[in-house]
């Protein structure tokens, strides 16, 4: 059955009484464009299915095309992969960290400005979420499974670069040789690992869901990227440019999850054999992605309120309990005086670790900053689009305070927590088991060192379980509603199919080989969405000078 | 026997619609009932509405329409979700005791196998509520 046909223009009044604003002044952009004009319906099988028919159909093919070149070509295709990675972070990281300091400062300017009180929706918008869990829906999409897995590896890890006087320091030559000096070494560790997780990570996001929830919510454009450029681009965003970008976006979130699905999946089973003598074969790993896949499906299938909610709220909770237990049972006084000196130590670096031009530690401004840009902007689209889609009705104020300055905060305290506890160890407790641990496997060792290793280990397997599954449900959801042309309301089984297409490309790249190839792939478009991102910020403005004063 | 009837709307889907308008208005006339006509949209801008006061005018329209047809009193109600499609059913099974429904006629589509993993609209409606539910089916053509 064809629903094309359908034509509820039928029963609306004549035109020209125009559209009404969201609820409250907004100012709506004038277009003839329908969203899902460009769709295709069909009912295959039993299956209603309503999809944009070039989005979908080039990205499906695109994706089929690099799984399959990835599987076949490994040898042949993954250094042209690292290639192109390395020439982006190796020539390319003023760039990335030019651009994130813009993303910052405009965030930052934002909150203090008058545009900060326009409300998004329209000025009499209802948030359709709690404080609680609208906080929880975007943390856990934006970097819980992060924070696992380098809360205790990266501070770690610089601290040791520092005090070791290695090249891979951070700001080894700009501030000074930290070798041998413990404090020193602490701070500029704490430093450079907040540098990576607080707020320039946010302001990245914060940009794409800012602009996209705008865009939507207060413009009436489709939730797709494409709507961010309707200010340069105009109608054209509905043709061939649009369609680009649209399309780079499916393919950054599709590989980014499937990648990290896989690479989390072997982590998690490593993490199982240390604790559990769980073997570490490919059948553990498997098993693991599918009940992964299932979790995420029947959370889609119960929906954005009953299934990523509930799932967040969950996981948060349970993060909330570890982070309060390491405080708790670890050096609790070292912990809460190091959260201000780590703030402090933050501050005070944070203009030479942020400076994009004539950096001498190389090692660590394109092989850790450039990287982790990169990676948190091809990100970005994901997780700015589910937390764009959940964001409705706060204003703009709010919604930066609580997409960039809490979760940075949160980011700080874990780090504190969890590094700071494992530095302890090395350095008053002389226990190198921590340090010399592989990288997956550090916040096993250091929960070790403290008490019911047994109870807090298996709480942080569940953890990282459960954060890949509310990625993998938000991160299904949103690669749905950009194939479906924006539609959030496109027939459940399309959102399972992506699930299922995410769990699948893991198991095969897991089996086949080229995880990592396939991801550094990913990580690569980071650099187009860098444009793409700094034109968002002109259309942010833009957006918003053309709103109504907000009351 | 019934004094409010409530009649779920797609607009996005209105030809589904077809064989239980008529139900409703002929059901309506006999037992000289109200009707209500709900919808339930997403926040975020779709096919048929850019914001959710659009689809509220579009169902309005719809409403007054169907009035001309069958001349019983009729309003027209939307309800806003992020995601309409997981909240569907609960939004409408919420609505018929907040408006006071004490029938509930709604267009669906024949028994499937996928009703086992997803059932229709119709059916966990009728499963969740004390009100009278009429399912129309489409006829064979």
């Amino acid at each position: 059955m064809d629903n094309n046909s359908k034509s509820p223009d039928d029963y609306t009044p004549a035109p020209s009484e125009g559209i009404p604003a969201p609820e409250g002044a907004a100012n709506l952009i004038d277009t003839d464009y329908v969203i899902g004009q460009d769709n295709i319906t069909a009912s295959p099988m039993g299956f209603n299915i309503d999809l944009h028919g070039k989005v979908f159909t080039i990205s499906s093919l695109l994706i089929v095309l690099f799984v399959v070149l990835t599987l076949a070509l490994q040898d042949q295709i993954a250094p042209i992969y690292d290639a192109v990675f390395n020439f982006l972070t190796g020539n390319l990281a003023w760039f990335f960290i030019l651009a994130a300091n813009i993303f910052v400062v405009l965030c930052l300017f934002l909150i203090v400005s008058p545009l900060g009180k326009i409300r998004i929706g329209g000025a009499a918008a209802k948030p359709d979420f709690t404080y609680m869990g609208w906080f929880s829906m975007l943390f856990a999409a934006g970097m819980g499974i992060g924070l696992m897995f380098y809360g205790v590896s990266e501070p770690l890890t610089h601290f040791g670069t520092a005090f070791d006087g290695s090249d891979w320091a951070p700001l080894g030559g700009a501030v000074g040789d930290f070798e041998g000096n413990e404090a020193g070494s602490v701070a500029v560790g704490m430093a450079a690992t907040i540098f990576h997780w607080g707020l320039h990570p946010w302001a990245i996001y914060s940009v794409v869901a800012l602009s996209l929830a705008l865009f939507a919510f207060n413009k009436g454009l489709p939730l797709s990227m494409r709507s961010v450029f309707y200010p340069i681009l105009g109608e054209r965003v509905w043709g061939w440019p649009g369609h680009i970008i649209d399309i780079l976006a499916v393919f950054a979130t599709l590989f980014g999850l499937a990648t990290s699905l896989g690479i989390g999946a072997s982590q998690a089973a490593a993490g199982l054999t240390y604790l559990f003598g769980a073997p570490e074969s490919d059948i553990t790993m498997i098993l693991l992605i599918i009940g992964i896949t299932i979790i995420a499906i029947a959370s889609i299938l119960a929906g954005v309120d009953k299934g990523v909610q509930l799932l967040s709220k969950i996981n948060i909770g349970l993060a909330a309990a570890l982070l309060f237990f390491v405080i708790g049972v670890g050096p609790t006084l070292i912990i809460a005086t190091g959260f201000f000196e780590n703030l402090m130590s933050y501050v005070v670096n944070l203009p030479a670790l942020s400076n994009p031009f004539g950096r001498e530690d190389a090692n660590f401004s394109q092989g850790w900053t450039a990287f982790y840009w990169a990676w948190w902007i091809s990100w970005s689209p994901y997780v700015g689009m589910f937390i764009a889609r959940v964001s409705r009705g706060r204003t703009v104020r709010e919604f930066i305070i609580s997409v960039l300055l809490v979760p940075s905060t949160v980011s700080i305290l874990w780090m504190t927590a969890f590094g700071g506890t494992a530095i302890d160890q090395y350095l008053s407790q002389g226990i190198e088991a921590v340090r010399d641990a592989g990288l997956e496997l550090q916040l096993f060792v250091m929960l070790e060192q403290l008490p019911l290793s047994n109870i807090t280990s298996f709480i942080a397997i569940v953890l990282v379980i459960v954060f890949f599954v509310t990625s993998s449900d938000s991160g299904s959801l949103v690669i749905d509603s950009i194939t479906a042309g924006g539609k959030v309301d496109a027939p459940k089984p399309q959102r399972v199919f992506w699930a299922i297409i995410e769990g699948t490309i893991a198991i095969a790249l897991l089996l086949g080989g080229g995880l990592t190839a396939l991801q550094t792939m990913a990580v690569s478009t980071g650099f187009p969405f860098t444009i793409i991102l700094l034109v968002a910020c002109y259309a942010i403005i833009k957006g918003l000078m053309s709103e109504p004063k907000a009351v | 026997m019934f004094k409010h009837i409530m009649v779920p709307v797609d607009l996005a889907h209105i030809e589904v619609l077809e064989p239980s308008l008529e139900v409703v208005a002929d059901t309506a006339k006999h037992y000289d009932a109200s009707i209500t006509y709900v919808g339930v949209t997403s926040t975020a801008p779709n096919s048929v509405a850019r914001t959710p006061d659009e689809y509220q005018q579009k169902l309005e329209a719809f409403a007054q329409k169907r009035h001309s047809v069958h001349g019983q009193p009729v309003t027209a109600k939307v309800y806003s979700s992020t995601d309409p499609i997981a909240n569907v059913d609960d939004i409408l099974v919420k609505s018929i005791d907040e408006l006071g429904i004490d029938l509930v006629i709604m267009a669906t589509h024949l028994p499937r196998h996928l009703d086992a993993v997803m059932p229709s609209h119709g059916g966990k409606v009728a499963t969740h509520t004390d009100a009278s539910v009429f399912l129309v089916r489409p006829t064979e053509s």
